[in-house]
């Protein structure tokens, strides 16, 4: 049975880490994310898990110690957001070449500058070629169902490949909302416990880690890396499959929203999904065929999936919450553009960039992104590429 | 989703009107309503006019913007209408709820020509004259509660009895106190 | 479980391991870095007095010792680096070109 409860994305989080009681915590506080870690001391205080909680000196230090539990062995699990995201960088990169199945939330926050603390995703997006599996949440109970699945999906065989949960920093780590929690043994039930083949404390079987690669060996590891990603993609449907058989709540690559006879579309991910929606009941409601997209699963990205449901489109608008300076669009625009490439029928489109350093989307915007996909859709012509929205002009 | 009630809560760094606003969404809560409760978060001092939110309904509400025309307005410090427009959208048939002594004549010309309803609560002198400290978020809850209707009254008393007992279950003695704040604050509120 | 004897520089990337891993102790007998020595050093054992003093200064445990005693250098790992020249305090090690 399912429990109703009210709570912050961040305590949904920390609940399910819970429920996980993984072996090994390795902390390193941020806001919006320093929650997540503060819920979890008080569950190893309150003697309710019995992870090693390990309080370290910076996030390098804390997705390291993590991949040194990984290699070990143990589950491990951390949470950052904005700097300390890419304090890691380098790190990262490391626990997708080494397969280390680590899960780490992130509560997304503009990256600096200039200084801000408030939601966008320059912090994961920058962070999108570093090996690690990205799934996005739009309000507490996806961030709490996504790391209920977040497990099996990084450990399974075919994947071995670190993860992160993505919420989107205050607009969901902060906001209290209805939730449905599982009972523990249930979750414990479906996540199940770890047994990796191979690890440096199984003392019968010495295993060397990390590795130098020369020439000879790097290209054949990262094909081998590039296909453990392509893998995940059936492994996060089979895994969303028995979710709901489980729990009842359908997951997928993304989630179309009166998609099916959609003229114009909107691209979108996480919190804003559910803003976007409303505009869209709004406009069919006076004849306008509007659908949404809810992107959920960005790394692997699903371009295929992504492009059969686009394709009948007249008009599609990516909207981008955060800015790659490429000058010509921000990342998902540029992975979706380059999805419908090959697309015999393929919509135009634009690239939006909003809501950047917290910078709020309403109703009333996502409208404006329909009336000019409409405008785009009768002329037969995109008005301008690449455009920013909610600025002072 | 005609049923939603948005409210808007204006009030100082460290007053709690970010706890305001996740008391009443756990008064909603446990009256079986879905909510919403978020703050907008800027730098965190101690002092500065923050804006915390409330949406409540019946159904999951998806929308996750700020409000910007809300049913109800709640200011926690009324010094806060010199430098906010804390009337800003309200909606018609709204009002907006200031912790004052004066009645809503008296604060109506510093109300920037809003129109609409205005309620006063004294949540100084209740909090004073019932828990001997000022906590204004227990009256100003009350209140709030009582204007916008948006929990049923005596559902509202129950569930938060029903709380307190739980929270205070160590103190006992605080937990009167705090029931008589809010029944005082919902009879004593003006306007 | 895939022996290291069997990663090579021939073997498709589906062969390979996850994330590299190796899953033996002391593989570096595998890799002959004896290939990579330039000069050799020679060993004189007339001269040799047998105090083994170059066995610990050898960073490759190229010199085995057995019983107390040094035999000859084990090519096949020995870099060349001569340390063990400097090491012996008897001029029993000598540099000698590689042919």
């Amino acid at each position: 049975m399912s429990i109703r409860e009210r709570l912050s994305g961040n305590e949904a989080i920390a609940t399910a880490m819970r429920q996980v009681n993984p072996d090994v915590f390795a902390m390193f506080p941020i806001t919006p994310s320093t929650e997540i870690p503060q819920y979890y001391a008080q569950y190893v205080a309150d003697g309710r898990v019995d992870t090693e909680f390990i309080t370290v000196e910076s996030e390098h230090s804390s997705l390291s110690a993590c991949l040194g539990a990984e290699a070990a062995g143990a589950r491990a699990v951390t949470a950052t957001s904005s700097a300390g995201l890419s304090y890691m960088n380098e790190v990262l990169y490391v626990a997708g070449s080494l397969r280390l199945p680590v899960v780490m939330a992130v509560a997304c926050r503009a990256l600096t500058g200039p200084i801000n603390i408030n939601h966008d995703y320059s912090d994961s997006m920058a962070e999108r070629d570093s090996g690690f599996i990205q799934i996005y949440a739009e309000n507490n109970q996806e961030a709490y169902d996504n790391f209920l699945q977040a497990h099996r999906i990084a450990e399974h065989p075919d994947v071995r490949l670190p993860l992160m949960v993505c919420e989107d920093g205050f607009i969901t780590s902060h906001a209290i909302e209805n939730i449905e929690l599982e009972e523990d043994d249930a979750v414990k039930a479906f996540v199940g416990e770890y047994h990796p083949e191979h690890y440096l404390l199984k003392k019968e079987n010495p295993l060397a880690v990390g590795p130098y690669g020369v020439s000879g060996y790097y290209m054949e590891a990262r094909v081998a890396q590039a296909q453990a990603m392509k893998n995940a993609k059936a492994v996060i449907l089979d895994v969303a499959a028995d979710f709901e058989k489980t729990f009842g709540r359908k997951y997928g690559f993304f989630e179309a929203y009166k998609m099916e006879d959609a003229e114009v579309a909107m691209l979108i991910m996480g919190s804003c999904a559910g803003t976007a929606r409303a505009a869209v009941d709004e406009l069919r409601s006076k004849g306008v065929k509007a659908g949404v997209i809810k992107l959920r699963v960005f790394r692997p990205f699903p371009g295929e999936e992504l492009a059969a449901v686009l394709s009948h489109c007249k008009a599609v608008a990516v909207m981008d919450k955060s800015e790659g300076f490429s000058a010509c669009g921000g990342p998902l625009f540029a992975e979706t553009a380059g999805a419908l490439f090959n697309s015999k029928e393929r919509p135009l489109m634009i690239d939006v960039v909003f809501g950047l350093g917290g910078r709020d989307f309403t109703v009333t915007a996502a409208k404006s992104v329909f009336d000019r996909l409409v405008w785009i859709a009768e002329n037969g012509v995109v008005d301008e590429l690449y455009t920013h929205m909610g600025q002072r002009e | 989703m005609n049923d939603m009630i948005e409210i808007r809560w204006h009030g100082r760094g460290g007053q709690g009107a970010k706890t305001a606003s996740q008391l009443l969404a756990d008064a909603a809560f446990m009256a079986g309503k879905y909510v919403q409760s978020f703050p907008e978060y800027g730098p965190e001092r101690s002092g500065a006019p923050i804006t915390a939110y409330n949406r409540i309904s019946a159904e999951r509400c998806s929308v996750h913007s700020n409000i910007y025309e809300p049913d109800y307005v709640a200011v926690v410090d009324e010094t806060l209408l010199e430098s906010v427009d804390v009337c800003s959208g309200i909606k018609e048939g709204g009002a907006v709820i200031i912790n004052s002594s004066k009645s809503p004549e008296e604060l109506r010309p510093q109300l920037r020509g809003y129109t609409g309803r205005v309620c006063t609560i004294d949540a100084r002198e209740i909090s004073l004259r019932n828990l001997g400290a000022y906590f204004p978020n227990t009256p100003m809850l009350a209140a709030v509660v009582a204007v916008s209707e948006c929990v049923e009254r005596e559902q509202f008393l129950a569930d938060m009895e029903g709380s307190y007992r739980h929270k205070f279950a160590k103190k006992p003695q605080v937990v009167e106190g705090n029931l008589k704040c809010l029944r005082e604050a919902m009879s004593e509120v003006q306007g | 479980m895939k022996k290291a004897a069997e990663i090579n520089e021939q073997i498709p990337w589906q062969e390979m391991t996850v994330g590299c891993e190796i899953y033996e102790p002391g593989t570096s007998e595998l890799t002959k870095t004896g290939e990579w020595r330039s000069r050799k050093p020679v060993w004189d054992k007339d001269k040799c007095k047998q105090c083994v003093l170059c066995a610990p200064f050898c960073p490759d445990a190229s010199i085995p010792v057995k019983d107390g005693r040094r035999a000859d250098f084990d090519y096949d790992h020995c870099k060349g680096c001569g340390i063990c020249i400097k090491a012996c305090p008897f001029d029993a090690i000598k540099w000698e070109d590689e042919e």
